[in-house]
């Protein structure tokens, strides 16, 4: 009977509910519970924290099944509303209420190595000059992201050109920018970053240029295999028989179909380039102090100032980790998308 | 009117030759045809035997080039499409000559709708405005037999079935009114029942735009009665062409024969044994001497192995030319003992 199951229906739904509602009070309390209680030491709020977190996912996750009646893929958003509200407040970061994110001058009577303490001015801790540990990582994402975003950019259009003209072309122009891609494959990143860092200063522009550089040569090897297989289609043929020339041919019929395996691939690049980025920054090679990054944030935890104050290096370190985990997840959702191996056609 | 004046299509002793590392291939070794208004003809043969190659040939989309060389002529509209500059060759396409390729899943391009393979067409080649474009590819989505054109306009390439998408290369290629058609394998590619539905409609918009065609196909099912004449090919030769029904009934040529008695035909008795032809096509690297299949022919002596054998007329008397290539041509007598 259709009303039989409809109440069945109706109940299971009750029933997720109400689990859902319960796992994620519990959860909730759990991580207040590890977070505020000062007797605890580190590994056992740690321990409550994340079962409190888990806890919470999986309620939210009952939650949704529960309201919407379908699953949605809840890491995935989180791992977007996390990606975007970081994106808005990096950009809108000069005009909120922060503290203070590198002006020493101005931080002379704001208390030193604060540990986090939410509804505070501090809610993030401040480091050992009393900069405000949120507002640094705040102003640090907006510096990470804009430079491997535009790092990216370079990358994926300087290097995406020259893979679809090296593919159309073929012969002698494939055979230079192959050697030139080679070439600098084979320098290994860090160095040629290390080498670069001496004798380009440490600009925003320098940074990402000098990132992208490690994005070209794959995006030409991409670019290139992708226009050589949509090159033999028989649609390239049609196209030059309605009476388009080379041009035409390459801009109109090949990199509309290229250009999605290469954004895909170029997401997926987002987040090795915060990682180098990072990687720079806290070698001392990136931006400088006070300007903070979040890798030469990590950094102010060298010389005894973790084991004293860890929420110096934890704090940028989860900002980074969570951002590079959610492009890595919107990567490899674009590239399920759009890369041809699993395209239909 | 001088009757030359009518040929659409002329291709004299045409041969093309791929210089491969391993050594030349001779895909196309000496073919001529000629071809009218509203005529069409049938290019039948085995994989390999260089029918595709002989057809980008015509088109000039194979043309002369650090690796390939093409001799003779091939005329189209009485201009020779090899000695023309690309970009005079580029004008030919379209309201001269189009083509119709195997692969409807490759024709297309995906990310493009429907609507733009069609419009770009038009407006490359005639310069028509946007409006009267999209008008005229509705037009001709009518014409090419599909269903509510005007929403299949919007629609990208994956969302239509493989005789939908042949369908609307057929579109493309009509776009600018060719006066030849060139189309290769149309079907090949396409479900049984969708395959006579597609080549039905090509022979009926050859009839109302007096379009000459050239249809090439392996399948010999594909070409009876659809088309006015049939060449067969062998290792990048004609050996054979006439008639349509002069060739089914009557073949000279015993590859043309072992063909025909490979595929099963609705006049057969419904007992006929289907015979396979023997052996494989010649390594075209290094094609036999003397006629070439003879290495596979069931008639052979040493003659056929040493001396290749001319295309000449073997229709004794009739007004109709019977074209053969073969020292002993099958004469019916004959073909009733083999
Ligand atoms: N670009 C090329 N370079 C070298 N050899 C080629 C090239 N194109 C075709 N060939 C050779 O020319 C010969 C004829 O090929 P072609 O494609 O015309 O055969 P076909 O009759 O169309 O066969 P099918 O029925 O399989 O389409 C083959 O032996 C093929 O290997
Ligand atoms: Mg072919």
């Amino acid at each position: 009977m259709p009303s039989d199951k409809f109440r069945a229906d109706k109940t299971k739904r009750t029933r997720t509910l109400v689990l859902g509602g319960a796992m994620l009070v519990v959860g909730l309390a759990l991580m207040v519970f590890g977070w505020s209680t000062p007797t605890l030491v580190l590994a056992a709020k740690a321990v409550l924290v994340l079962g409190g977190v888990a806890l919470v996912f999986q309620g939210i996750s009952r939650l949704v099944v529960a309201i919407r009646g379908k699953r949605i893929d809840l890491l995935f958003t989180l791992a977007m509303i996390w990606l975007v509200g970081l994106c808005i407040v990096a950009l809108l970061a000069p005009l909120l209420p922060l503290g203070e994110h590198n002006d020493v001058a101005k931080t002379l009577l704001e208390p030193t190595n604060m540990s986090p303490k939410l509804l505070t001015d501090h809610p993030l801790g401040t480091n050992n000059q009393g900069l405000d540990m949120l507002s640094r990582s705040i102003h640090g994402a907006r510096t990470s992201l804009m430079i491997s975003l535009l790092a990216v950019s370079i990358g994926t259009v300087v290097g995406g050109s020259i893979g679809v003209i090296a593919g159309y072309f073929r012969k002698g122009t494939d055979s230079v920018i192959g050697i030139f891609t080679n070439a600098v494959l084979a320098v290994p990143p860090l160095i040629l970053l290390i080498a670069l860092s001496t004798f380009l200063d440490p600009s925003l522009r320098n940074m990402a240029f000098a990132l992208s550089l490690l994005t070209i040569p794959s995006m030409v090897r991409l670019a290139r295999a992708n226009t050589i297989a949509f090159a033999q289609r028989e649609f390239v043929m049609a196209a030059r028989l309605m009476g388009a020339n080379r041009f035409r041919v390459m801009a109109r019929e090949l990199v509309p179909n290229v250009i999605l395996p290469v954004f895909s691939m170029a997401v997926v690049m987002i987040s090795a380039l915060i990682v180098a980025e990072a990687s720079l920054s806290f070698l001392g090679l990136g931006i400088q102090q006070p300007d903070p990054t979040w890798g030469n944030m990590v950094a102010e935890g060298e010389g005894g100032a973790m084991e004293d104050y860890p929420h110096i290096v934890l704090v940028p370190g989860a900002f980074l980790f969570l951002t590079v985990f959610a492009f890595n997840l919107l990567g490899e959702k674009a590239q399920q998308r759009w890369d041809t191996r699993s395209a239909k056609l | 009117m001088n009757q030359d004046n009518d040929l659409v299509l002329e291709v004299r002793d045409v041969r093309t030759t791929f210089l491969t590392p391993r050594g030349p291939v001779r895909a196309v070794d000496g073919v001529s045809m000629s071809l009218r208004a509203g005529e069409t003809l049938g290019i039948v043969g085995e994989s390999g035997s260089g029918k595709s190659v002989l057809g980008r040939t015509v088109m000039g989309l194979v043309s002369n080039s650090p690796t390939t060389t093409v001799t003779g002529e091939c005329l189209i509209d009485g201009r020779d499409v090899h000695t023309l500059k690309p970009n005079q060759r580029r004008q030919l396409w379209g309201p001269e000559v189009a083509m119709v390729f195997q692969d409807p899943m490759t024709s297309l391009n995906p990310v493009k709708r429907v609507g733009r393979h069609i419009t770009e067409a038009l407006r490359l080649h005639l310069g028509v405005g946007k409006k009267e474009a999209h008008d005229r590819a509705v037009e001709l989505l009518r014409q090419v037999s599909i269903p509510e054109p005007v929403r299949r306009m919007t629609q990208y390439p994956h969302e239509l079935s493989g005789g939908m998408r042949q369908r609307v290369v057929i579109a493309m290629a009509l776009a600018c009114d060719p006066k030849l058609l060139i189309a290769d394998e149309p079907t090949t590619a396409l479900d049984v029942t969708v395959q006579k539905q597609i080549l039905d409609l090509l022979a009926s918009l050859a009839t109302e735009r007096n379009m000459a065609t050239i249809l090439i196909s392996h399948d010999l099912g594909a070409v009876e009665g659809r088309t006015d004449r049939v060449a067969v090919m062998y290792a990048g030769r004609t050996v054979e062409t006439s008639r349509t029904s002069r060739v089914f009934n009557n073949p000279v040529h015993p590859y043309a024969d072992a063909l025909l008695a490979s595929i099963p035909r609705i006049a057969d008795d419904p007992h006929t044994v289907l015979r396979a032809i023997d052996g494989s096509p010649p390594n075209m690297l290094n094609p036999p001497d003397g006629c070439r299949f003879a290495p596979r022919c069931r008639f052979a002596v040493d003659r056929c192995r040493e001396e290749s054998p001319e295309l000449r007329d073997l229709a004794d008397g009739t007004d109709d030319t019977h074209l053969g290539a073969c020292h002993f041509p099958l004469l019916p007598a004959r073909q009733e003992v083999g």
